[in-house]
């Protein structure tokens, strides 16, 4: 009569087990890879209806954010700017290059461009570009170096551990409030330890770690 | 067991072969994975709208009519001209103070800057490349003899090939930016009565 069982089931719970664990593993490590912000949004770069480069138009030509992104220090919401900012130097510049067709078609027939939006929030977090750059958090920590960018792209998570590693800490990441709109600025060695900690205490910088901030 | 290691291996591999790497380029918009309230039916600014004909969800404005909170009354300080006349001011409506100059100084280096140049002699970078033929020294005696409320006018209207700045830049600084042009004119004059005797007689 042969066995119920033949030999190798005695070894059947531990492969089991190793099995297991090797498939968990593999899937946790999977969906923390994959499933978080860090993969899915950064490297984002759309294709945009005007090859617009900031390479050129703020790297080279040294154009202040504030010229085009306007509402950034007034609202929660950064603009992107009408034609008619263009307008106001590509009626001379590149007067007649195809690339630029769209934006005169749009100026002079007051249709706006269709810009792709790259960074976005989902709609139940509140974010507010005002109180970040008005108190010495430069563009540079949420959205990479974009005057190095000929095509923006997603460079920043924007995850919700990415805005409280630096709420829980904002000494490490402030400067001083004429250095926000320069991308290049790099603190000296010490400023965050020195001069950081003396902003944040000096302006009573109280960034929130609450659910309500973010979540209203 | 042999086969379940080489199978789980050639899954990952396939996985990591079709997903990628973290950080890669990507032309296709971000997956929303659990995508439970990420996208609302709510208008956010700059987003198209199917709900109205022309599609945008900032409306224009109406012609004759303005956005609520926006100055309309026809003061000075509001549209730069003498109330009732179409005269320009002569003088700023403001008070000049040194918080006045500063701001005017840091709007001058947003908006006029890459045009007119740190100096305001017309040589900003655009001119510098090339790029730019026309752009006014605000140097000029013509300009410099220009009222306060046309200089407000410019700012806002824009004037010939220089397009306006209303859209982009608030009344007060606009004014701010008035009062740190004159500065900035004011540091290339001279009047008579600062010259000592001996320049004067220089200049006879
Ligand atoms: C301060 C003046 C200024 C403003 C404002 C401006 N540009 Fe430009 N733009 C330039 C100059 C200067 C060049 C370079 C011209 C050259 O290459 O000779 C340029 C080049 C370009 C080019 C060609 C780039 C290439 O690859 O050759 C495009 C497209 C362009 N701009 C789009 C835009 C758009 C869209 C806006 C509005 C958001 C804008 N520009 C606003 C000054 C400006
Ligand atoms: C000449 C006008 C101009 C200037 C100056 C400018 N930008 Fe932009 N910016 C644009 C336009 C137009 C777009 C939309 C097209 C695009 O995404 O390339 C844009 C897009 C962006 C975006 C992506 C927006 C999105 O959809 O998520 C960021 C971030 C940004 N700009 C940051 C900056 C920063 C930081 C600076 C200053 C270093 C700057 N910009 C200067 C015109 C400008
Ligand atoms: C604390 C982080 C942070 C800082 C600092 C910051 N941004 Fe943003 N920015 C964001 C987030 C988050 C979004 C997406 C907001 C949303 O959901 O609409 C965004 C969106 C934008 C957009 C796209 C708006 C749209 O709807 O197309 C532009 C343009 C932009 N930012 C420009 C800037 C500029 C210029 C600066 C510096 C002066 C800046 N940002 C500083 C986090 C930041
Ligand atoms: C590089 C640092 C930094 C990053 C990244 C950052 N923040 Fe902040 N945030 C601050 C600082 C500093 C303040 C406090 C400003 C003040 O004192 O008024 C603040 C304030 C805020 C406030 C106002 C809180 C209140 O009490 O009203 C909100 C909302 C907010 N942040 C949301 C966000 C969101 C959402 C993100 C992620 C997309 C983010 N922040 C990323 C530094 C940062
Ligand atoms: C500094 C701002 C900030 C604060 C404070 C904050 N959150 Fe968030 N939270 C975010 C952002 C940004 C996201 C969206 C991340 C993304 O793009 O997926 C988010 C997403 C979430 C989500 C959805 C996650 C998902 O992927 O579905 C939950 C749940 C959440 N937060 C709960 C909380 C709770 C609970 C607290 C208080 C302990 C809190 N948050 C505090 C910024 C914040
Ligand atoms: C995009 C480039 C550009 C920018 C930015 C710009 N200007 Fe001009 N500006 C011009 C050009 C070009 C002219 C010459 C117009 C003409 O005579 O055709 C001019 C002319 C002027 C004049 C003389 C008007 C007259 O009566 O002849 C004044 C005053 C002036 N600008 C002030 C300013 C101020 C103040 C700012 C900042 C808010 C500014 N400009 C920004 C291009 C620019």
């Amino acid at each position: 009569m042969s066995d119920i069982f033949p030999k190798w089931t005695n070894r059947l719970p531990v492969w089991l087990i190793i099995g297991a664990v090797l498939v968990t593993g593999v899937s946790v490590a999977g969906v923390t890879y994959y499933f978080t912000n860090k993969y899915t949004n950064v490297g984002y770069q759309p294709v945009q209806p005007v090859p617009f480069s900031h390479t050129i138009h703020s790297g080279q030509l040294g154009i202040d954010c504030r010229y085009c992104h306007n509402g950034v220090e007034k609202s929660w919401y950064s603009n992107v700017p009408a034609s008619s900012t263009c307008m106001n130097c590509h009626n001379q510049v590149l007067k007649d290059d195809p690339k630029l067709t769209l934006v005169r078609n749009s100026y002079s027939n007051n249709v706006p461009i269709a810009w792709t939006q790259i960074h976005k929030t989902p709609d139940y977090v509140y974010f507010n570009h005002s109180v970040h750059v008005n108190r010495g958090v430069s563009c540079v920590h949420c959205h990479g170096q974009v005057n190095k960018m000929d095509e923006v792209r997603h460079d920043k998570p924007l995850s919700m551990s990415f805005c409280l590693d630096c709420h829980r800490n904002p000494a490490e990441k402030i400067r001083p409030p004429e250095q926000v709109y320069n991308l290049d600025w790099k603190a000296p060695p010490g400023f965050a330890q020195r001069d950081g900690a003396k902003f944040v205490h000096d302006w009573k910088v109280n960034a929130s770690q609450n659910c309500s901030a973010c979540h209203r | 067991m042999r086969y379940f290691v080489l199978g789980l291996t050639l899954v990952s591999a396939l996985v990591v072969s079709v997903l990628g790497f973290r950080g890669d380029i990507s032309r296709k918009p971000p997956l929303e994975i659990f995508s439970d309230m990420d996208r609302q039916p709510k208008l956010r600014p700059q987003e198209p709208n199917a709900l109205l004909p022309n599609g945008l969800s900032s409306q224009l404005l109406v012609d004759g009519t303005v956005a609520r909170g926006t100055p309309f009354a026809a003061t000075p300080k509001n549209t730069g001209r003498v109330s009732g006349v179409t005269n320009f001011v002569e003088n700023l409506p403001l008070k000049v103070t040194p918080q006045l100059l500063s701001r005017g100084r840091d709007r001058y280096a947003i908006s006029c800057l890459p045009c007119h140049g740190a100096q305001g002699d017309g040589n900003g970078i655009t001119k510098k490349i090339g790029a730019m033929a026309v752009v006014a020294s605000l140097h000029d005696s013509r300009i410099v003899k220009l009222p306060d409320g046309e200089l407000f006018y410019v700012i806002s209207e824009g004037r010939n090939l220089m397009g306006g700045y209303k859209a982009n830049v608030t009344i007060e600084d606009r004014w701010a930016i008035v009062a740190y042009l004159r500065a900035l004119q004011r540091s290339r004059l001279a009047f008579e009565d600062e010259l000592s005797a001996a320049e004067r007689a220089q200049l006879k």
